[in-house]
């Protein structure tokens, strides 16, 4: 490692101003440091208590994602994306497997996407609570920082109900989503917002207009557009910034070019605009999934025509036993307790019809034989998806900014290459003139509003 | 006869261990998802709080129990080792989540098949990342072993792992 | 700008930098000679109809095993065959990899701001000595002067694929440890190749 270290002044002539003999000091910090939640190393050099320059060693965090994605078939790669960033997999699910029906050219339902938005966006709110909230306690108010956890729980049993899962949750299928929403989603959705809602109030009257709060963060941290867009930072940073980009807005993917949301902008670039405009993301999210909810398209739901209700699995095969073959053909299985959270009764509206991509849904794996065979068949190494010869990326706006991912194919069963975009990792790079000319206590709130995650930036 | 702890020797530890497995200092070594899942268990949602392993410290030099917590890499190995050798004893470690039980699905060059290669470890906490309910099962798996724990301050030697070369 | 004039505009300026280019699912692409790269991406991030001022990412592919993976062939043995599931017929197929002569290609993924379209530029590098895992890659021309995020993502691709930037300024692994030894992303490096600073290799 090369450092710059100024040599001991004894040996120069003392400057005529002062006497005082002054040298500088180093300053490590990390990689393990409570107030570095993630795992980086800072070397600083300090002149008095003024950061001169940094050092910004990653990597600890390395655990060979892309290497990985190489030797397990397309859709063995999902599990993986969750940990990429791990505080909102569910966008990270989105943006592979949206990658992926690019490169194999197909399309999925409409009301797929709007799930995927959805979900997206809930995750997206998880995030920034989880950023704001340990920015907040890293400055001392440990209060906010529970109350937002607790909100995060909110929306993470909202996304348990989902997927089956709260954090790790492997929704995304290539060609589709695992399971439809369970029943009375907008319900709790709406419930659990309001919960958020309220969270979100009081940590607006604990930190916005808090003297300290606003002490430690603006004016701190600054970076001008024109030096974020160099280092190609995106995101809320760039937001800051001043820059109104969002992958969202601007190449709009899915359905975001139809759902109503404001892209909130700073004009300082400092922590605080960074601050502010994460709390109004939240918002914004909220509103997206909203109208989400409320313009979902409806899908062919299969009953039972005798009932109007959809068949459970276990009650299919006893019927079929009987010989009678009836809600087999065309009837949809709803899962048992096994399996909650995949109440799938519309799944060819969340799915892309194409067999030769697409696992089936589980009912049908584990309910019927053509189901089961189709599954078994598409988890076989070498006659899972088979990707056209080719290369693509695509990006989503990810929590942290712009996360692309850029997929080559040699047309085996198992991606070539992988390649993430991780937003993170573009804010990390410009740390060291981030944190240039600011005090040694500034280091905590700036490196808080990078949002640093291991997961993404190290992969 | 004089082999066998006498009455008031085994009380005290007893009581020395009552009093330890109610004030777990811990130190949580953060490093990657399962990271959420410790913040979860540790703030009000399920308030690890009350079982006495409330407070962490991020010294080692002032905590008692090492939770590490995600994924170790090759490159974070000596800096976790250091970690708990600069802890004092008697000091216990928490394995939480697949990655540090075992290495999970991250089986390549970058990451360390498991922390007991290079740490002792009391007690294993699996899952990928493990729910909050199961962390405060192994927490209080961990307090059973604190309390039953004999002869302050030494613990048996771990169970030594044979060391399987393959390049 | 579209795909199509974005190529054409960099191509007419370039025709002997550019060799080929596509634009496969939508994607602009240029495959550019390395003598070229400088002074393509001063081009591209200065025309005022182009504008590339965001270099969102650079990453390097090894296509030494391109084509190459083994097809696993289940029920052979029994004279069933189970043919692998069907491909979905491709309109506009892609050309193939930039370069057969050359194992490795550095990619270079830009996006416009103020014009909101986006270019990927291929950079093929071959193996000037060695061979297999203690092959060097030809050097490539740093952009970190152009935009300050190549900074770190060369040192990366230096760190996973051993191709060296000239002209860089701080080129050190960033995601491995510096008593690693090879490039883990190559293709022949195996996935399970541990060199563990401390306890055992398993």
């Amino acid at each position: 490692m090369t450092l710059p270290t100024t040599p001991p002044t004894a040996s120069t002539a003392p400057e005529e101003t002062s006497d005082l003999d002054t040298r500088d000091m180093m300053l490590n910090i990390g990689p393990a440091h409570p107030a570095m939640h993630g795992i980086v190393r800072i070397v600083a050099t300090l002149e008095g208590e003024t950061v001169k320059d940094t050092d910004v060693e990653i990597g600890y965090l390395h655990r060979g994602f892309e290497k990985m994605s190489e030797i397990v078939d397309y859709n063995g790669v999902i599990p993986y994306t969750d940990r990429l960033n791990y505080v909102s997999p569910l966008i990270n699910n989105q943006g592979y497997c949206m990658a992926i029906e690019k490169l194999l050219g197909i399309e999925v339902p409409e009301r797929c996407h709007y799930i995927r938005v959805i979900v997206s966006e809930i995750s997206r709110i998880g995030d920034h609570l989880t950023c704001v909230g340990a920015g907040a306690m890293e400055l001392g108010a440990f209060t906010v920082f529970l109350y937002m956890i607790k909100a995060r729980e909110h929306l993470w049993e909202l996304i348990e109900k989902v997927t089956g899962a709260r954090l790790t949750v492997t929704y995304c299928r290539v060609g589709g989503v695992k399971a439809d929403l369970p029943e009375g989603f907008a319900e709790l959705c709406s419930e659990a917002f309001v919960e958020t809602r309220k969270v979100l109030a009081e940590s607006h009257t604990l930190l916005t207009r808090n003297r300290i709060f606003i002490d430690r963060m603006s004016g701190v941290g600054v970076i001008s557009a024109e030096d974020a867009i160099a280092y190609g930072i995106t995101g809320p940073f760039l937001r800051g910034s001043g820059v109104e980009y969002d992958v969202r807005k601007d190449c709009p993917y899915a359905v975001y070019d139809r759902l109503p949301f404001d892209v909130p902008v700073g004009t300082q670039g400092d922590n605080m605009d960074r601050y502010l405009v994460r709390m109004e993301e939240m918002e914004q999210s909220m509103r997206i999934v909203e109208a989400a909810l409320s313009e979902l398209p409806g899908g062919p739901v299969l009953t039972n025509p005798e009932t109007g209700r959809p068949i459970p699995a276990a009650e299919m095969v006893d019927l079929a036993k009987m010989g009678d073959i009836s809600p087999l053909s065309g009837g949809c299985a709803v899962v048992g307790p096994t399996l909650e959270g995949s109440g799938g009764s519309h799944y060819s509206s969340i799915a892309a019809d194409h067999r030769q991509v697409l696992l089936p849904a589980k009912e049908d794996a584990y309910g019927n034989i053509e189901g089961l065979m189709r599954q078994f068949k598409l988890v076989m190494l070498g006659h899972g998806i088979k990707a056209p010869k080719g290369e693509v990326y695509f990006p989503v706006e990810g929590a942290n900014g712009e996360l692309g991912f850029y997929i080559v194919s040699d047309g085996a069963g198992s991606p070539y290459r992988v390649r993430v975009r991780p937003p993170c990792f573009a804010i990390m790079s410009a740390l060291s003139k981030l944190l240039e000319g600011d005090m040694m206590a500034d280091i905590v709130p700036t490196f808080g509003s990078v949002n640093m995650i291991g997961g993404e930036l190290d992969r | 006869m004089s082999n066998e702890p006498s009455f008031m020797t085994s009380r005290l530890e007893e009581a020395l261990g009552w009093a330890r497995k109610y004030s777990i200092f811990q130190y949580p070594f953060i490093t990657a998802c399962c990271g959420m899942e410790y913040m979860a268990t540790a703030c009000s949602h399920y308030d690890v709080d009350r079982f006495g392993a409330g407070l962490p410290r991020f010294s080692p030099r002032q905590a008692d129990v090492l939770f590490v917590v995600g994924t170790i890499s090759h490159k974070m190995a000596p800096v976790l080792k250091r970690i708990h050798e600069q802890m004092a004893d008697p000091k216990w470690v928490v394995a939480f989540g697949v990655c540090t039980c075992t290495g999970g699905f991250y089986d390549n060059y970058a990451t360390v098949m498991g922390i007991d290669t290079i740490l002792p470890v009391d007690v294993y906490i699996p899952g990928c990342p493990p729910r909050p309910e199961m962390v405060l099962d192994g927490l209080m798996k961990l307090q059973d072993k604190i309390q039953n724990e004999r002869s302050s301050g030494t613990r048996p030697a771990p169970e030594a792992r044979p060391e399987v070369l393959e390049a | 700008m579209t795909s199509d004039t974005l190529i054409a505009a960099v191509t007419e300026r370039f025709p002997d930098g550019v060799t080929a280019s596509h634009s496969y699912r939508g994607d602009a692409t240029l495959v550019l000679k390395r003598e070229s790269l400088l002074e393509v991406a001063a081009f591209i991030k200065d025309d005022p109809a182009l504008q590339m001022n965001m270099l969102v990412d650079l990453s390097a592919v090894d296509y030494s095993a391109f084509g190459k993976s083994p097809v696993p062939a289940f029920f052979a043995s029994s004279g069933v065959t189970l043919g692998p599931s069907l491909q979905i017929p491709d309109k506009d197929p892609w050309p193939g990899p930039p370069d057969a002569a050359a194992r490795f290609a550095v990619v270079y993924h830009f996006y416009s701001i103020s014009h909101k379209h986006r270019l990927r530029l291929v950079v093929p590098t071959p193996v000037v000595s060695g061979h297999g895992d203690s092959a060097t890659a030809g050097e490539v021309d740093t952009l970190s002067e152009l935009w300050p995020a190549a900074n770190w993502l060369e040192r990366e691709v230096w760190d996973m694929y051993g191709i060296r930037f000239r002209g860089h300024p701080d080129l050190r692994r960033i995601l491995m440890y510096e008593e690693f030894e090879g490039h883990p992303l190559r293709k022949d490096y195996p996935v399970k190749r541990r060199q563990p600073l401390i306890g055992p290799l398993n």
